[in-house]
């Protein structure tokens, strides 16, 4: 949406600068103006597609936002039998596992794409992210198999008592530890989801590292910094707005997936604390109860649910690029 | 908005043009057949598919064409009036009936039955589940394996004393409507606090998409029970236990003790919207329901009509033969009988 902004606010000038009806013959001819009507209509119809769709949403949600009002993002009930609603579970469950798998993703990422971009020979910098970007195009349902046949038996009998039986006992941090364990919840549906996002972080931090010019690098070593001193303090601060954009982008895919989390998640509309414990997100429900829901108040919640999501995305967009800005004013970026 | 989102609502809009634009050449080469667009349950449509596309080598000059978008999705776009049919697996309800502009009839067209497998450490054999222990595990006051409930119909199994974990079907579905139809018959407070419907407000447990996903976490997650589809179990090779029935008899689900709960149904209401769990008769097994076809009772188009027409006599006849071969069971005789004269009221 606010690259379609950009766009139009860098291009408005341009169409008054010339004036004149020969002039505009004149750039005609020469394909400008063809090209700005053109990429002006594309850029548009961004907007009006984003547009188109929240207000659908808007719309046909309208029976549920009628009668739950600001009640639906705090009620903990999803009753479609006796047409009780709220998406507070969902929410919880949303968030709990983007930002599992962003903590577990990120460095995991940045560590791989500055091996990749710095350490690694070209060449094999290359194969391997040729390899990476075919990761990032394997369907959703083929990284939920993985899912139930790797990352949910082994969560159940291995990494799920480990971590029930250190982490457990430590104050505070021991709640989102604690049992009983089914091998899926919160925590698998974010490990899967974790290596889902990587391939992008990786792509893209590796991508934005490369673009670092030459000079800063040999100019740190010159002053005696040692090489990873020169990588740390040097070339990922100057990359850092494009290394946060490959995590928004992550995030983004985190928020919204739904086969991969709906087969280990568990499927169950509750708050716990424990990250063992069985949840629900909204995109999953979405897509699970969409095609059966006969209710009329039932399928607008399901489509209030979508507009929640949306404005979630919508609202840590807005944060994203805060951050991007706040980290531009704090110094050290290149501009 | 998302991948699968976007990918089931181009599968609801490509699918019935590649369909379409794949008759039209059909039609082009055959003189034109009749088109029918029906929408609706995806429990049946094995079934149903077998039959349109038997009926339609049949009878070149009708095209039945049949999407399987769910229960939810097929009473809507009946009520919409963009299919000439619809079908589901629970029979709707009076509001909806009240929202539609023509009278909706329902034609009984195959039997379902769910049943209950689990995955107990140390049990190998075939358990027993008394009405009130389904109910109690799936209310959440029935915990252990070694509760009383389920021990006392169980007597020589060495049962253990661990948590029980609930698996259901996470995804709207017939064959939750049928589980749920049948909690609600075996408990008052089932019926009180959940209630029936495609989905339902789940006091515990996980949810599994689909067959497969409800049968693939029982399988993995020792001390587990979950409901399934008759159908899947079979062809599936999967164990699964025996229900009491209303006469207090313990039967193990089959094609023949599905059609015998429908058939003991004394008294089979004029518009076949009925309830078959926990139907009478010692053979009668209790947790199958059927599913419908649902049928405008005014159709304008002449053509439209007597294809529907015709196309319920076969499927009634002809049709119930292939039933069986593909796991779901036959529609009793009495059933045949009253169907058979109610095509009448299509006009």
């Amino acid at each position: 949406m606010s690259t379609s902004a950009t766009t139009m606010d860098r291009a408005a000038p341009r169409r008054f600068d010339g004036g004149g009806p020969r002039a505009f013959l004149h750039r005609l001819g020469h394909g400008d103006e063809v090209a700005h009507v053109l990429t002006l209509t594309f850029a548009a119809g961004i907007l009006l597609l984003t547009s188109g769709l929240v207000y659908e949403l808007w719309v046909n949600s309208h029976l549920s936002r009628a009668k739950f009002g600001w009640l639906f993002f705090w009620t903990r009930t999803w009753d479609p039998i006796f047409d009780n609603f709220g998406a507070a579970p969902f929410i919880y469950g949303t968030l709990v596992t983007s930002i599992v798998s962003l903590v577990i993703a990120v460095p995991l990422g940045l560590a791989a794409a500055i091996f990749l971009s710095e350490l690694a020979p070209r060449r094999m910098s290359d194969t391997i992210s040729f390899l990476i970007d075919l990761l990032a195009a394997v369907p959703s349902v083929i990284y939920g198999l993985l899912g139930i046949f790797i990352v949910v038996p082994l969560m159940r009998t291995t990494v799920g008592p480990i971590l029930i039986g250190s982490l457990g006992h430590v104050p505070v941090l021991g709640k989102f530890f604690k049992g009983p364990n089914y091998g899926v919840g919160f925590l698998t549906a974010g490990v899967v989801l974790a290596i889902m996002v990587v391939p992008f972080i990786i792509s893209v931090s590796r991508e934005v590292l490369l673009t670092v010019p030459r000079e800063q690098r040999e100019a740190a070593l010159a002053l005696g910094a040692t090489r990873w001193e020169a990588t740390w303090k040097v070339v990922v601060p100057w990359a850092r707005t494009g290394i946060l954009g490959s995590v928004f982008l992550a995030l983004a895919r985190a928020l919204g997936e739904t086969m991969a989390v709906t087969m280990v998640i568990g499927n169950d509309p509750k708050i716990a604390a424990s990250l063992f414990a069985p949840g629900y997100t909204i995109a999953a429900v979405i897509a699970n109860e969409f095609t059966e829901a006969t209710g009329d108040l039932y399928l607008s919640a399901l489509i209030e649910l979508g507009l929640v999501l949306f404005l979630m995305t919508f609202i840590l967009n807005g944060l994203a690029r805060l951050l991007i800005v706040a980290t531009e004013r704090g110094g050290g970026h290149p501009s | 908005m998302t991948e699968d989102n976007f990918n089931t609502m181009r599968k609801m809009l490509v699918v019935p043009f590649l369909l379409f634009a794949l008759a039209a050449t059909a039609g082009a080469q055959s003189g034109s057949p009749l088109l029918l667009n029906a929408a609706g349950a995806t429990f049946p449509y094995p079934i149903y598919s077998k039959w349109f596309d038997v009926y339609h080598t049949a009878h070149p000059n009708v095209q039945i064409n049949y999407q399987s978008i769910g229960s939810g999705g097929g009473i809507r776009q009946l009520l919409a009036g963009t299919v000439d049919f619809g079908a589901s697996d629970g029979p709707m309800t009076d509001d909806q009936l009240a929202q539609s502009k023509v009278k909706i009839l329902h034609f009984p067209t195959v039997l379902g039955a769910d049943v209950p497998s689990y995955n107990i450490s140390g049990v190998t054999g075939e358990l027993n589940f008394t009405q009130k222990a389904l109910s109690g595990i799936y209310l959440g006051t029935i915990t252990k394996w070694n509760d009383p409930e389920i021990a006392k119909a169980n007597p020589g199994v060495n049962l253990p004393g661990e948590d029980i974990v609930v698996v259901h079907r996470s995804d709207g579905s017939g064959t939750t409507y049928i589980w749920t139809d049948f909690l609600s018959k075996a408990s008052d407070d089932w019926k009180n606090k959940v209630g029936k419907g495609t989905s339902v407000n789940w006091p515990v447990g996980l949810g599994g998409k689909g067959n497969e996903g409800v049968s693939g976490l029982v399988k993995q997650t020792p001390n587990s029970i979950g409901y399934i589809e008759l159908i899947y179990a079979v062809q599936n090779n999967i164990p699964y236990g025996k229900v009491q029935n209303a006469d207090g008899k313990f039967v193990k689900a089959d094609l023949a003790g599905v059609t015998a709960a429908a058939g003991s149904l004394k008294d089979m209401p004029e518009d076949f919207r009925v309830s078959i769990t926990n139907a009478p008769g010692a053979k009668s097994y209790p947790i199958s329901s059927f599913t419908w076809l649902l049928i405008p009772a005014q159709i304008s188009d002449a053509a439209k009509r007597d294809a529907i027409k015709d196309f319920l006599k076969w499927m009634l006849a002809d049709g119930q033969k292939f039933n069986e071969g593909l796991s779901y069971a036959q529609l009793p005789k009495t059933v045949i009988g009253k169907e058979s004269k109610a095509i009448s009221l299509i006009q």
